[in-house]
């Protein structure tokens, strides 16, 4: 009989506050990802429409290709047009 | 059942408690996380999605751009040399010669001029190009830097009618200098102490 009270008395009072506090560790450690992961989505959602204007790069592109064309054409005809530098 | 049983199941049944207690709680909060990873995935797939020819495009841009650079350094320096061409450079962008041409490296090492003289010759260079340019000698009106009636005629251009009546009976423009006609007797209180008034009297 007093093997069982010895029992009783260990799980009141080692094994159940151990049990409390580990289990409480656990859920404050949950309980705390949960607004990590709410910015971590906000910010995401943030960045994706950050993005949607990634695609007017192609308009940039192309337009770019042209710019391009152009100045190679003003510089073909600067070249013909005008003398080279005299040499040093 | 005895005291000690009793107390013992009451144990038992207390840490049961707890672990439910805990364990639920503990579920509910991963089930958010849960459902607030899934948020996340979604629009992190959005990225990855609008990023994905980002890389490919802006190469293109950086390639077509660097190509545009290289044709405008290699003219430049082809047309004003390498000297006015950094000068030129550091003209208009003061400093940016010790960065020299990207593809001239021997460019840092040039002394740039002094912006008047690259300016000066880049005036001319205009001037060439409106009025000697063969663009301009193909005129059907002839090369205009060889005709000098050619630049006034515009002028004369905006008075069809000729000179306006009566322009022969206005008075001439005064004639100024020491041997002009008309001489002007210099005032003696010029380059004199100014005049000094009587304080008034109130």
């Amino acid at each position: 009989m007093t093997g069982v009270w010895i029992g009783a008395a260990i799980l009141l009072v080692v094994v159940l506050p151990i049990v409390v506090v580990l289990l409480k560790g656990v859920l404050d450690a949950a309980k705390s990802i949960v607004p990590a992961i709410d910015s971590i989505a906000t910010t995401a959602e943030a960045g994706s429409k950050d993005l949607d204007a990634a695609a007017l790069l192609l308009t940039t592109q192309q337009q770019v290709k042209e710019t391009i064309a152009g100045v190679a054409a003003y510089g073909g005809s600067l070249d013909v047009i005008l003398d080279d530098a005299e040499p040093a | 059942m005895s005291a000690a049983a009793a107390v013992f199941i009451l144990a038992i049944v207390l840490i049961v408690l707890a672990l439910v207690f805990f364990l639920v709680a503990t579920i509910l909060e991963l089930r958010k996380i849960v459902a607030g990873l899934d948020r996340v995935i979604v629009h992190v797939g959005g990225i990855v999605e609008k990023s994905a020819p980002v890389n490919e495009i802006v190469g293109d841009i950086n390639a077509n751009l660097d190509a545009g650079v290289a044709a405008l350094e290699g003219l430049l320096v082809k047309k004003a040399g390498m000297n006015d061409a950094v000068g030129l450079v550091e003209g208009l962008y003061p400093g940016a010669a010790a960065a020299g041409l990207r593809d001239f490296p021997e460019s840092k090492d040039v002394v740039p001029p002094r912006i008047g003289e690259v300016y000066t010759k880049g005036t001319l260079t205009l001037a060439r190009l409106g009025r000697e340019a063969p663009i301009a000698a193909a005129s059907p009106r002839g090369a205009a830097l060889r005709n000098p009636a050619y630049g006034s005629s515009a002028a004369r251009a905006l008075y069809p009618a000729g000179r306006e009546p009566g322009a022969a009976e206005l008075p001439r423009s005064p004639v100024i200098g020491t041997d002009s006609p008309e001489q002007y007797e210099r005032r003696d209180d010029i380059g004199q102490p100014r005049k000094k008034f009587p304080a008034k009297q109130s």
